[in-house]
């Protein structure tokens, strides 16, 4: 992966400059690059990694990871399938993958009784689901490679040889 | 209770005070630590846990774990193309720090000369003295990117000495040779008869070139003993564990030292270290990465600020000018660190030639470096 990339993806608030600093480029070629990836698709967004149990939110939200199984149709795959399904918005991720069922989504509702109602009337009536399992999420320890919890401050001595 | 003339003549650190001060000193941002800010990585300490839950507690051979001593040839060999028998040319130390005492107390009479470039790692020529040799330092300057030159090796070898202490990359310059500039030294040593002692401790971390070891030189091997250990590439300093690769009488020497002195190394730090080379290197690569873009950083921002700091081409310090300040290395780092709190080590701690720069780790999160130009700017102004 670009440098570039590999910094904006722990970091996505450093300015160009800082980049050009730590990679020994331009800013101006820094920005230009991050401009042509933002254009082209590959950096998709800027967002937050947040700990919702320490956000204090005023209406509660739930999570659950649910396996689908599918009927791929024929000429457009999986794709079309997976379409139609990820484009509901309480669909917050969607991945295909191997194994025992085809799809993996991560759906969002206020409580459990919307994502039920989601998996009851949107999901499962589908003509290509062939079925599905939902799994509550009941803690979540890290995202994104980042660990919710903070860490402890590791004591090293101030200064040493 | 007496204590030894011996080490009452040992020069105490002239900066003791300085760090208890910087130790005292509340919500200090540090560019003063000579170790890792990494952790060390997950797999290498879940390995260490599982040792001791598995019961692993024992005392190891003097020598070490014949893995782990074959693990380190087998990884030698990989790395560097070089070879040692583990049986016979391979020790594990308690760090360099205990392989550089081995090393000098199983070489030196009384008397016999170490050349030690300077500045130096502040052990190094307490480490000489107190084994009965006496240290002969080589000053080395900034405009050679504090390098020793062959021909002052040469000039100072034939005044008589028995051996060479080199450390490449340096704490706490950062200066490295490339492989012809090592080439260079080495024929001077063949030429004059000098045993080094090679501290290759920072080696993963040299950044502009491939590191050469040493005792890959032709005419090298049997008259280098290479030091190195997991401290620095895997941010194992506490775990405490190095080795002494060298010629099998220099080892087996230390070996007899060790065993009536250390009697072996932690077997949980041997674990660990086992562990670190079976499947440790992808992490060397990530942290170097980093420390990469933190010395660009560094070294750019400094210089921005009228620091004058060359580019060191390894470890993880920066080694900026102060003369601009007119201030003493002392009085910088004092003045510093009351003033905006910013800890760093002053040049003179490590020889006369380091006076009029200062060391600064770049071991520190990107945050803490950016705050630390700040406050550096800050103090700049005010001065």
């Amino acid at each position: 992966m670009d440098e570039i990339l590999e910094i904006l993806a722990k970091d996505a608030r450093i300015s160009a400059e800082e980049i050009a600093k730590l990679t020994g480029k331009r800013a101006a070629q820094v920005k230009k690059t991050i401009k042509h990836y933002e254009d082209n698709g590959t950096i998709v967004q800027y967002k937050t990694v947040i700990n919702h149990d320490l956000a204090k939110e005023t209406n509660s939200f739930v999570r659950a990871l649910i396996e689908v199984s599918i009927t791929p149709q024929k000429d457009v795959g999986f794709d079309y399938v997976a379409e139609r399904i990820y484009s509901f918005p309480e669909v917050v991720s969607c991945y295909l993958v191997s194994g025992t069922y085809d799809l993996l989504l991560m759906v969002e509702g206020d409580n459990i009784q919307t994502v039920s109602n989601f998996v009851a009337s949107k999901l499962s009536p589908m003509e290509n689901v062939k079925g599905t399992t939902t799994h509550f999420m009941l803690k979540k320890y890290k995202e994104d490679g980042q660990m919710l919890k903070k860490a402890n401050n590791r004591k090293r001595l101030n200064i040493s040889y | 209770m007496k204590v030894s003339k011996k080490v009452q003549e040992l020069a105490p650190s002239g900066i003791r005070a300085f760090f208890d001060l910087v130790l005292g000193m509340p919500d200090v941002i540090s560019l003063g630590v000579g170790e890792p800010d990494f952790v060390t990585p997950w797999h290498i300490r879940e390995k260490a846990i599982y040792s001791l839950e598995k019961g692993y507690t024992s005392y190891t051979s003097n020598k070490g774990m014949p893995e782990l001593r074959k693990a380190i040839a087998h990884f030698l060999e990989k790395r560097y193309g070089l070879s040692y028998d583990p049986e016979e040319e391979i020790l594990i130390t308690v760090g360099v720090s205990e392989a550089l005492d081995l090393a000098f107390r199983a070489i030196l009479d009384p008397g016999d000369k170490i050349l030690i470039p300077e500045p130096s790692y502040v052990s190094y020529g307490p480490v000489v003295d107190l084994a009965g040799g006496k240290p002969v330092y080589l000053k080395t300057h900034v405009d050679n990117g504090f390098k020793i030159a062959p021909r002052q090796l040469a000039e100072t070898a034939r005044k008589g000495a028995l051996g060479l202490l080199l450390n490449y990359p340096a704490n706490p310059t950062g200066a490295s040779y490339t492989k012809s500039e090592l080439q260079e030294l080495a024929n001077v040593c063949v030429k004059n008869d000098l045993m080094v002692v090679s501290d290759e401790i920072y080696d993963e971390l040299t950044y502009d070139f491939d590191h050469t070891p040493l005792a890959t030189l032709k005419g090298m091997k049997n008259r280098v003993v290479y030091l190195n250990g997991f401290s620095k590439a895997y941010a194992m300093t506490g775990f405490r564990l190095g080795w002494a690769c060298g010629p099998a009488a220099v080892i087996a020497a230390m070996t007899k030292i060790h065993q009536y002195t250390m009697l072996c190394a932690s077997i949980t730090g041997q674990m660990a270290a086992l562990e670190a080379l079976k499947s440790g290197f992808k992490d060397v690569v990530e942290m170097k990465r980093e420390y990469m873009r933190r010395r660009r950083f560094m070294v750019e921002s400094l210089n921005e600020l009228g620091m004058t700091c060359h580019n060191p081409e390894g470890a993880f310090y920066v080694f900026p000018s102060i003369q601009s300040t007119g201030l003493s290395s002392l009085d910088f780092a004092k003045k510093l660190l009351q003033k905006q709190r910013v800890a760093l080590v002053p040049g003179v701690a490590f020889g006369p030639s380091a006076e009029g720069f200062v060391r600064m780790s770049y071991a520190s999160a990107y945050e803490n470096l950016k705050e630390a130009i700040v406050r550096i700017k800050n103090f700049l102004k005010d001065t």
